[in-house]
């Protein structure tokens, strides 16, 4: 016994730095898990006090690119306006009267604090959390699409995980033809991002819109993720390879609307039913 | 002694903070990035414990990793250089040793010693960094281009840094 401690004391560098290592792989491991590591990221207060600090010098950069795209999004909501009251002119009413359905997504818009686009794995922090009502695995968007999905949760902040993350995958759907595929970015152009599993039957052709299925439960339907760049068939593939140019240009994102599902609680428990019983 | 500690005490944190609030949006091309906060690891004097070592280091990578979302890379990274580290000081001892308290420095040992002493390892930190965030080898080949141009804007900015701040001469 006594030759142990001795041992391991003679060694006591190399066991620091065993066990070290070991602490590190099992954070690593840990925070790839979904909701892993609930205190120790940029949601934390003083993490994310500096970033916001740091934002706030970067915004003064950004403002004219800023005012632009809310110029161009609130003519886009006007429009929207308009064509609905004109529909509503027209339609009668009473045809979808559930009120729950109607106010089934709500709208909280937040400030982007921190963001990040170069790495495999992006995280774009955001300064409202838990006291604004949100809540881990909301939809994130912007005027121009798809962002991402609420990893973490503070009282203040929250960090969400882009779509820009090698390890999200997002269903898709190609508006044109109908046809149902997946969205994965390979990790390497922040421009660009790669559309999979649409079959060789489908003809899918460059500039066809790429927008968000509502398969989920967290995208609403029809939030627009892109537009095809390049169409690849391979001889022998069962599916096309496409690339995707995203119509949100994540390095100049200021700010971005959380969506809050009312339903998606609703939807998941009906979906897991089905999946108990296949079992 | 003590208002040396007070020195890297203070170094620790600007080093950190420049890390994190500049640096971090600094990335060329999409594929160079800074990490300019090892070279506080590197130049931590010669004779340091080497478990006072590991424990500096796994701090230093544990701050910067809250800030990068990144829980447990850049610890796990820093303590695995500063375990070697030591090690490789020995391997590349100039003649006559190490002055008492000296610190590894472009000034103590020159311009082609500094550069065997930190690319090896500022490239062991990266690989260790970007394999570890790519989940494996399966971009190989864009992960190790990565790995080299980063190595080679870290090292360029740590020369910089090491022309303009030449550190405490004896």
């Amino acid at each position: 016994m006594e030759r142990l401690f001795y041992f391991i004391y003679q060694y006591r560098a190399f066991f620091t730095f065993l066990v070290l290592e070991l602490f590190c792989a099992w954070m690593i491991i840990e925070n790839n898990s979904y909701q892993g590591a609930r205190f120790f990221n940029s949601s934390n207060s003083v993490v994310a006090s500096l970033h916001n600090f740091s934002q706030g010098i970067r915004d003064y950069f950004l403002l004219r690119d800023v005012n632009a795209a809310l110029a161009e999004e609130n003519a886009e909501l006007r429009k929207q306006i308009e064509q609905n009251n004109q529909r509503l002119q027209v339609l009668d009413t009473l045809t979808s009267s559930d009120s729950l359905l109607i106010t089934r997504f709500d709208f909280v818009s937040a400030k982007v604090v921190n963001n990040q686009v170069d790495r495999f794995k992006n995280f774009i922090t955001l300064n409202k959390g838990e006291d604004a009502g949100l809540k881990p695995g909301m939809a994130v968007i912007s005027p121009f699409g798809a962002v991402g999905k609420v990893k973490v949760v503070s009282s203040h902040y929250s960090v969400v995980t882009s779509v820009l993350n090698i390890d999200v995958m997002v269903s898709a759907v190609l508006k044109r033809t109908g046809h149902f595929g997946t969205v994965q970015w390979d990790g390497k152009d922040p421009d660009r991002i790669s559309y999979k599993y649409i079959p060789r039957h489908v003809k899918p052709v460059v500039g066809d819109t790429v927008v968000t299925s509502g398969y989920n439960a967290v995208f609403p339907e029809g939030i627009m993720i892109g537009t095809i760049d390049k169409v690849d068939l391979k001889e022998e593939a069962l599916f096309y390879d496409l690339t995707v140019k995203l119509s949100q240009d994540f390095r100049t994102l200021a700010f971005v609307t959380v969506i809050k599902s009312q339903l998606k609680h609703e939807q998941d428990s009906v979906e897991r039913i089905i999946t108990d019983i296949q079992k | 002694m003590s208002r040396l500690g007070i020195l890297q005490i203070i170094s620790f944190f600007i080093y950190l903070l420049y890390q994190v609030l500049i640096l971090q949006n600094v990335v060329l091309f999409h594929t160079a990035f800074c990490f300019l906060y090892v070279v506080f690891l590197l130049s931590l004097p010669v004779e340091t414990n080497p478990l006072a070592l590991m424990g500096i280091g796994f701090l230093m990578g544990f701050l910067v990793d809250m800030f990068y979302q990144s829980l447990g890379l850049h610890a796990f990274a820093c303590v695995l250089i500063m375990y070697v580290r030591n090690y490789w000081l020995n391997s590349m001892t100039p003649q006559g040793g190490y002055d008492s308290n000296a610190a590894p420095s472009l000034a103590m040992g020159g311009l082609q010693w500094y550069l065997v002493y930190t690319m090896p390892l500022v490239f062991l930190h990266h690989c260790i960094l970007f394999f570890v965030e790519a989940g494996g080898f399966g971009m190989f080949w864009f992960t190790l281009w990565k790995v080299i141009i980063s190595t080679f804007f870290t090292t360029l900015v740590i020369l910089i840094a090491q022309f303009l701040f030449p550190g405490r001469r004896r």
